[in-house]
């Protein structure tokens, strides 16, 4: 008589320690990710095999399998910088779209060629610059007359118009 | 007093040599990457780096999870860059199982999977299908693949006892008798 009537409560408490961890298990493991989940991550990353083929759309096998990896890592709670670090490893940094360093990447060769630019540009005007020899000789103001008796005709033709 | 005509003065001299060696500079590396690209694979004759390959779990070498390539001197090394998607790599898959199988207990011939840009999962379930057990591992970041200069896979190379490569093989194997033919050679020199 008294067993029983601990049976009831009892199977009260182990259906709601069921239900506590069945709801523990369904809430820890989350949601899938979405396919615009995974392919926010693909647009960033680039096909290690086809040329210049961002991975959220290009179409072969191996890139359907690297998108897979992509939704796994999602669902064991990876960060994108996570996953993206994982691909760089895996297959190098030439699959990210922009690379880790866009700084050392851009800027640094942008710097070295516009230095060199002016650098070159500088050259080229200073050889390209009129100068002054100061120790040229000068000439006579009588030598510079023109010695064509055309042009000396027209000259003074010229004058006398005037 | 009359003004010459202006006259043109001269870069100084350390200008000049500085512009010519940044030009000429730029030529080498243009010249350098044209001809790196047009080089194609590592040829024959040349000896081979070391470099370490990180083995997959169940398919270590004696033992250890990564392999050197230089403490495989004194033996015949058959590299072959590989793909669980490459469609080419599993007609030759059986072949050079068999040859792995051949030449194993002999301790003369080691064989190396490069897997090239693959993903681990897949990997496994290549090797598991086609009974592959020589060591195999990731080619990480592709550095042995850049370093080889593949162009593909599937990609065979023969590294010789010396560590100086012998034989490409670009594409997969028709037989096992193929692969034979160019380790025994090897084996006996």
């Amino acid at each position: 008589m008294r067993s029983t009537s601990y049976r009831f409560p009892l199977a009260v408490l182990i259906a709601f320690a069921l239900v506590l961890i069945i709801n523990f298990m369904v809430s820890s493991q989350g949601s899938a990710p979405t396919d615009d989940e995974v392919n926010k991550i693909a647009k960033q990353l680039y096909c290690p095999v086809c040329e210049s083929t961002p991975l959220d759309v290009c179409p072969t096998e191996a890139c359907r399998q690297w998108r897979e990896v992509i939704r796994t890592m999602l669902a064991e709670g990876k960060s994108e910088a996570e996953i993206k670090q994982h691909f760089v490893t895996q297959y190098g940094v030439r699959v990210l779209n922009v690379p880790p360093n866009p700084w050392a990447t851009y800027f640094v060769p942008g710097v070295v060629i516009l230095l060199g630019a002016l650098f070159l540009a500088r050259g080229f005007q200073l050889w390209m610059k009129p100068g002054r020899t100061a120790a040229a000789p000068v000439k006579a103001e009588a030598e510079l007359v023109p010695q064509d008796d055309y042009v000396a005709k027209m000259e003074e033709e010229l004058k006398k118009r005037k | 007093m009359t003004e010459l005509p202006p006259q043109r003065r001269g870069v100084p001299i350390y200008i000049q040599i500085i512009i010519w060696v940044f030009l000429a500079a730029l030529l080498v590396i243009v010249a350098l990457g044209l001809k790196r690209a047009q080089q194609g694979t590592v040829q024959p004759g040349q000896k081979i780096d070391n470099f370490s390959l990180t083995l997959f779990s169940g398919y270590e070498y004696e033992g250890k999870t990564s392999v050197n390539i230089s403490e495989l001197r004194g033996k015949v090394v058959v590299i072959n860059f590989w793909a669980s998607w490459c469609k080419p790599c599993e007609q030759e898959a059986a072949d050079l199982k068999q040859a792995w199988e051949f030449y194993e207990p002999s301790g003369k011939v080691v064989f190396i999977g490069a897997d090239y840009v693959d993903t681990e999962p897949e990997a496994r379930v290549y090797l598991k299908k086609f009974g592959i057990t020589f060591p195999n591992g990731p080619d990480l970041a592709t550095k042995i693949s850049q370093y080889f200069r593949i162009k593909g896979v599937p990609e065979t190379y023969f590294v010789d006892k010396n560590g100086v490569l012998q034989y490409v093989q670009i594409g997969p194997f028709t037989s096992l008798e193929q692969i034979q033919g160019i380790i025994d050679p090897l084996i006996a020199e």
